[in-house]
């Protein structure tokens, strides 16, 4: 007997295994970025959300400027600036509701405070005082993360226990470009795809990651692409067009809080400023290159719509101006005082309960001080 | 008087007992991993859980540890308390960056608001005969991390009782599951299971006057073993389990140590950078002038784990034991 006599008829078909698996066409992003402002779609926009957009970017780009200007006066160790980012850090925030969270990373300061974090408590991390300034719980922001893409399986795990509860949160979390070179990027999205988790991801693509660029970075069509392999789709949007940035990510949290699952959003910007304070980008790009993203700067785009249209007038851009005058005036008092530094803080919050040994040496290092003050008087 | 129904149970069993437990008093309790559902985890640790509690509160994840332990972080930043099972020690090492840079520090950095309550089990160590990758003494790397607790049991009813004691701690606890212990059985009451065992505390697991093991884990019951064929040498050797590494139990240790005036570290892990040094140099400044003899170490070769048909010789046992008890200078006695 052969072995197919053995085994029956032989009929030619796919593995048994195989099943047919969804269309990946309705998860692939669209051939160019998504634009609101200048377009037709501007038309449907809401003025009033266009106009709040707009303040919000006026103050948004003051914040980063004064931000700078502390580095300088050595008020802050190093500053990660979002300048010309600002579109897509003003948006994410406004695109969450306060019962969600927004998981951000070290340059996405300004979107922690265009969700109410307290400018100074922002900016802790990077001044020196302490690692994260504010309560995470106040606001719904996570600590800002510096290891990249490491906060993205923590947006899409708190994303998850929401569901489990019953409670109808949605997460938002923050990542370069460079980060999507990550594993946890690729296992944030995998998670969050196979638990259908609320979330809702958004790569600021600005070009580079310190001096690399794209192009040494993935071989994918878009960074938006890359949402297709794990099920989810990706949408690609003008991230300079705080219009478009804010309508594509109020989508996603809606689509996520509806049940639909995460949303891949990638948005292209670009870095203006150099990678911080600390870094020199013309070892590495062409001024010729920061001149041409000038010509597509978020806040003069949304100017022109506004004023074209009608919806703001002198008065009102003064206004918005004035705001952010308030808020760097406010920013740079506060922060040119020093800071209230207690050593004991050191050893408070390593475990619930400070461990015998960590007793010992909190009492090794307040006998320390103690000599010191003595020595000096 | 009531007679109590005493039935063998083994360590495998009194672990999944305790998140049983754990998982029926809180809501709050999730158990997720690698096989964990189903199948009940690959040393059936699990067993049962998902049956009784639903898949999601004792979930299947996909195979990725960084991934796992990221969003366990998540669910403890939204009051959940995830039990997290990493399959074997060595495939834990991928979960690194965020036990470092996240689970072990997130309390401190957010000046306490953001307090994470998980527990990560790791089944740890060697002498089961496991191929490449599958035996590794870990705790060395968790000890070595400020913010984590670092727990292992010995017997059935500390199994039982520390794990409760981890979940229901609010701080990140490593769980570090000895092996070869898996399947060590004792007598237990199923009606009414061990005590809660607080973390931190050090157990005298045999008195003697002559000299002390300080041990935990996998080599328990190996000093165990020597302290008994130490008597027809006429030694009479205390050993104490140590069963928390951190927070470390400087005071059973010194104690213990200060009565026999002898002392001999016992561990698989290697002994270059490894937990013995910390525990010969903390006796050593605590028991200076009560020692008769230098601390001592008996511990793993400082070799990447060998093969399993190799494993025996790598591995500290009686003789190896004896050996050092045999060099704590008892010339000075006689
Ligand atoms: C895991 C990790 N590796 C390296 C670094 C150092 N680093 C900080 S920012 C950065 C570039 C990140 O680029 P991208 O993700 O595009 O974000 P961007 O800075 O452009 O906002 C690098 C390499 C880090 N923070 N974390
Ligand atoms: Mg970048």
């Amino acid at each position: 007997m052969t072995v197919m006599e053995q085994r029956g008829a032989y009929r030619p078909s796919p593995p048994p295994a195989w099943q047919p698996r969804t269309d990946p066409a309705p998860l692939l992003p669209d051939a160019e970025p998504y634009r609101v402002l200048g377009t037709k779609a501007a038309e449907d926009a809401d003025p009033d959300l266009l106009r709040r957009l707009y303040a919000e970017l006026v103050r948004g780009r003051r914040y980063n400027a004064q931000a700078t200007a502390l580095t300088k006066q050595g008020r802050l160790a190093v500053y990660p600036s979002s300048t010309g980012q600002e579109a897509c850090e003003v948006a994410a925030a406004l695109a969450l509701q306060a019962r969600d969270w927004l998981f951000p990373s070290y340059r996405d300061t300004l979107a922690a405070v265009a969700r109410g974090v307290d400018p100074v408590q922002a900016l802790t991390l990077l001044r020196g005082d302490w690692h994260t300034g504010y309560d995470p719980y106040e606001h719904r922001v996570a600590p800002l993360c510096t290891p990249l893409a490491t906060q993205l399986p923590h947006a899409v795990g708190l994303a998850h226990a929401a569901r489990l509860k019953g409670d109808d949160v949605v997460a938002l979390a923050i990542v370069g470009d460079g980060g999507t070179s990550e594993g946890d990027f690729h296992e944030a999205l995998n998670f969050a795809a196979v638990w259908q988790a609320p979330v809702v991801f958004l790569v600021q693509n600005n070009g580079f990651a310190i001096s690399v660029p794209l192009a040494k970075q993935t071989a994918a069509p878009s960074l938006a692409h890359k949402a297709v392999g794990y099920g989810m789709p990706g949408r690609l949007v003008d991230g300079n067009d705080a219009a478009a940035v804010h309508e594509v990510l109020a989508d996603a949290v809606r689509h996520a809080r509806a049940g639909g699952g995460p949303t891949l959003v990638e948005a292209i910007t670009y870095r203006v400023d150099a990678h911080t304070n600390a870094d020199d980008a013309t070892r590495y790009r062409q001024d010729a290159e920061v001149e041409t993203w000038r010509g597509h700067d978020p806040i003069a785009l949304l100017e022109h719509e506004l004023t074209e249209r009608g919806l703001i007038d002198e008065d009102g851009i003064r206004a918005a101006r004035d705001a952010a005058e308030t808020l760097a005036a406010d920013l740079r008092a506060r922060m040119n005082q020093d800071p209230v530094l207690d050593p004991m803080d050191l050893f408070a919050h390593v475990y619930a309960e400070p461990t015998p040994q960590l007793r010992e040496q909190q009492a090794g290092l307040w006998a320390e001080i103690e000599a010191e003050q003595e020595g000096t008087h | 008087m009531t007679t109590v129904a005493l039935k063998p149970a083994t360590m495998a069993q009194a672990l999944a007992r305790a998140m049983r437990d754990a998982m029926a008093a809180d809501p709050a309790v999730h158990v997720m991993g690698e096989d964990v559902g189903t199948l009940g985890g690959v040393f059936r640790v699990t067993d049962g859980l998902a049956k009784e509690f639903g898949e999601d509160r004792c979930t299947d994840t996909p195979l990725a540890e960084a991934g796992i332990l990221g969003t366990a972080v998540g669910m403890a930043m939204y009051g959940l308390r995830p039990v997290v099972e990493m399959q074997f020690d060595a495939f834990a090492y991928p979960a690194f960056e965020q036990l470092i840079s996240h689970v072990s520090r997130m309390r401190n950095r957010t000046r306490g608001a953001m307090p994470l309550p998980l527990t990560i089990r790791v089944p740890y160590g060697g002498g089961i005969g496991g191929v490449e990758h599958h035996c590794d003494s870990s705790e060395a790397y968790y000890m070595a991390t400020p913010g984590l607790h670092v727990v292992t049991p010995a017997t059935v009813a500390d199994a039982y009782g520390l794990l409760r004691a981890a979940i229901a701690s609010d701080d990140p606890v490593v769980f570090l599951e000895p092996k070869r212990l898996y399947w060590s059985k004792d007598a237990w009451n199923p009606e009414e299971p061990p005590a809660v065992e607080p973390i931190g505390r050090a157990v005298v697991r045999r008195s003697g006057r002559s000299a002390t093991l300080i041990t935990y884990g996998p080599s328990v019951p190996v000093c165990l073993e020597a302290a008994e064929a130490a008597r027809d040498e006429g030694w009479d050797l205390e050993v104490v389990d140590l069963r928390s590494l951190v927070p470390f139990d400087d005071e059973t240790v010194s104690a213990s140590v200060r009565r026999t005036g002898r002392a001999v570290v016992v561990h698989e892990s290697g002994g270059f950078g490894g937990p013995g040094g910390e525990i010969a140099a903390r006796v050593t400044e605590r028991c200076f002038h009560y020692l008769e003899a230098p601390v001592l170490r008996v511990a793993g070769f400082d070799i990447p784990y060998p093969p399993p048909m190799l494993e025996r010789h790598h591995l500290p046992g009686v003789d190896r034991i004896l050996d050092a008890v045999g060099r704590l200078q008892w010339e000075a006695e006689s």
